[in-house]
């Protein structure tokens, strides 16, 4: 049965990893999200699944083991906190070169260095643009809410196995340790190793039976059968484009100006919108729920229906970028965003929205521009 | 008696190694990493457990192992070959999980993973091949170079006082208490690959009973980076490398030597 209950976002997500059926959790303590270890620790899951839960030595162990337990099939994620995704780079490089699925979960704090515990989006970057090392990239989910947290352990595994990729979920500290209502859902069986065996027999390294030898490697010394590899690494996010992108609109329908923003951002754009609504100011939102791969032609043909777009994040001016190259500058694009760990309040975003866009000199300029081209 | 009586399978007394694939060694002559390779794989096909072997290659020259080794095989980024293994030891805990390692690999970049693993008692068997450089990448210094020996990252000599001592890992792991069984063998001759292989069996052996941590070192050569001939490099190893890391059993079924 599901179940309603008031947790913490990162309680949530543990607690719906157990109830997902995840066979193994590897990770290393870092503020703000070492209640997911913590609550998995204390929730016993050996006992309620048989889930395997580790405590590494370090985030670059933590993320290898991760690697060998996807290399055996085994349904594995880790979590941890920017600093900590750092360190575990070249583990998520080596899982999408060896096309391993995996879910890693970021709870970001601010930075660079050791930066500030408190929340911020300012691993936007290294989220999207490959982080790592080589040609590649992560699907990346970025919830919004306590319930996205508890939903999106299992998005992300069936997008894991469905590409045979890793699965990166972009959360962030205000995401994380904040309490909201979530339902969550009934306990999923974990698949035994007999079950797992059948399955994924044309590639998990489980043992080699009368079967021809599975291998799990990124290297391939042959550049010919290298540039194969990114060849099919880079139809994989072909595919994720056209079948998996995931965005939400709201209020966009009216809409004059838009806001876009992702996860904590997109709560506090939720409530300045509807400040600006109050004053008249029709604003819409669109949210990007996917990253990668980004809401691109959502938002460009948005951009022929608003004045003006206000990218709003949590740091100095990152997904900015993104949504830029989307609009091909049709409207004028700005950004705001706080940064160190300050959030910012709805008043704060409505603010910059009427100095940066609805004041913005630009819009006239290229209004003009389109009549003349009309 | 003619060619095909010869041959017979009862009159056999040498063959190739089952679990050996037959691609070509991408070792240079004279290397100890093919026999180690050999006798590993003798030691799984004897004990008929292929079906439920999984091996970690490292990052090293026996990066490729995979491609000789006929096995459900992982490869690792370099060093973190245990924390693959502890993983997939984890979650089947009836499987036997083997790394394959280097001393660069094992007992520099990857030193935080050995120890923690080995302090975990993971139920995982580990052979470390030193051969006191790092081979693959053309001959520079590793943890393991012997004082005084010229590598291209020490041209005039590992110097003790800025560049430390050679590091003796089995020694140290063997100190904590998951480790079950460490041992120091070589395979540069028929009688120590024979003690070698024994070893290895006793490992797995090990695991089977779920005793944890079975380190198997051997020391061994790499006549490319020490810019000798195999020859020269067997006859430098015996005289220096077993005289800084002797060759024995270090710990047996839990009991310090
Ligand atoms: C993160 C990272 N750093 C460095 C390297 C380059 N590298 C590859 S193998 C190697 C040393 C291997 O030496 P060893 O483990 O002793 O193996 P051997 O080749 O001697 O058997 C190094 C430094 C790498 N592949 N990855
Ligand atoms: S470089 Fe050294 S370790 Fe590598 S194959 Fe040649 S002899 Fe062996
Ligand atoms: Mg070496």
């Amino acid at each position: 049965m599901s179940e309603l209950k008031l947790m913490k976002g990162n309680e949530a997500l543990a607690e719906a990893a157990i109830r997902a059926g995840v066979d193994a959790y590897f990770g290393y303590p870092i503020t703000p999200q070492s209640e997911v270890i913590e609550y998995l620790m204390t929730e016993r899951p050996e006992e309620r699944t048989g889930m395997v839960v580790l405590q590494a030595e370090s985030e670059i162990a933590a993320i290898n083991m991760v690697y060998g337990a996807a290399s055996t099939g085994k349904m594995v994620m880790t979590s941890s906190s920017s600093p900590g995704i750092s360190l575990k780079l070249e583990g998520i490089s080596y899982l999408a070169g060896a096309e391993l699925p995996a879910v890693i979960v970021n709870v970001v704090r601010g930075g660079p260095g050791l930066g500030t515990i408190q929340p911020s989006q300012a691993d936007y970057f290294q989220s999207v643009k490959g982080g790592g090392h080589g040609d590649y990239k992560l699907y990346v989910l970025a919830p919004a809410s306590v319930q996205e947290m508890a939903d999106f352990i299992e998005d992300a595994f069936d997008i894991a196995f469905k590409y045979r990729a890793p699965v990166l979920i972009l959360s962030d500290g205000l995401i994380g340790q904040m309490m909201e209502k979530v339902v969550l859902k009934d306990q999923k069986e974990r698949m035994t190793d007999e079950e797992l065996i059948e399955k994924y027999d044309s590639w998990a390294a489980t043992g080699k039976t009368n079967r021809k030898r599975n291998i799990i490697t990124s290297l391939d010394l042959e550049s010919e059968k290298m540039e194969k590899r990114v060849h099919r690494l880079m139809a994989k996010y072909e595919r994720m484009e056209k079948e998996d992108m995931r965005y939400e609109k709201i209020a966009c329908d009216d809409a004059e100006y838009l806001i876009v923003a992702y996860g904590s951002s997109a709560r506090i754009s939720q409530k300045a919108i509807e400040l600006a609504r109050a004053k008249g100011i029709k604003v819409g939102l669109l949210r990007p729920i996917t990253l990668f791969p980004y809401p691109k032609q959502p938002l460009f043909e948005l951009a022929d229906q608003v004045k003006g777009i206000l990218s709003v994040e949590l740091n100095a001016g990152q997904m900015v970028e993104d949504v830029k190259l989307a609009v091909e500058h049709k409207v004028p694009v700005e950004h705001f965003g706080r940064t160190g760990g300050i959030i910012h309040t709805p008043e704060e975003v409505l603010e910059a929205l009427e100095q940066k866009i609805i004041n913005n000199e630009r819009i006239g300029h290229y209004k003009t521009r389109e009549s003349s081209i009309l | 008696m003619n060619v095909l009586d010869i041959i017979k399978p009862e009159n056999q007394v040498f063959c190739k190694t089952k679990l050996m694939t037959d691609t070509t060694l991408s070792y240079c002559p004279g290397c100890g990493h093919g026999t180690a390779h050999n006798l590993t794989m003798e030691v799984i096909d004897e004990m008929g457990i292929v079906a439920d072997t999984i091996g970690v290659a490292p990052v090293g020259c026996s990066v490729l192992a995979y491609d000789f080794m006929n096995i459900d095989i992982t490869q690792a980024a370099h060093g973190r070959a245990p924390a693959v293994a502890t993983a997939i030891a984890r979650c089947w805990p009836d499987k036997y999980v083997f790394t394959y390692q280097g001393d660069g690999d094992l007992a520099a970049i990857g030193t935080a993973e050995t120890i923690h693993t080995c302090n975990r008692g993971e139920n995982i068997v580990i052979i470390f091949v030193n051969n006191g450089i790092y081979g693959m990448t053309g001959g520079q210094m590793a943890p393991t170079t012997l004082e005084g020996m010229q590598s291209s990252t020490s041209p005039y000599g590992r110097d003790s006082k800025t560049m430390g001592m050679p590091i003796k890992m089995t020694e140290l792991v063997a100190n904590l208490p998951g480790v079950y069984y460490a041992t120091r063998q070589s395979v540069h001759t028929h009688k120590h690959a024979r003690k070698a292989k024994k070893a290895i069996r006793k490992a797995f052996e090990n695991t089977r009973l779920k005793q944890g941590v079975s380190f198997i070192e051997i020391v061994s050569n790499c006549n490319s980076g020490w810019k000798m001939t195999p020859l020269e490099a067997n006859e430098w190893m015996e005289e220096h490398m077993f005289a800084y890391f002797p060759l024995g059993d270090i710990k047996v079924n839990g009991k310090l030597k």
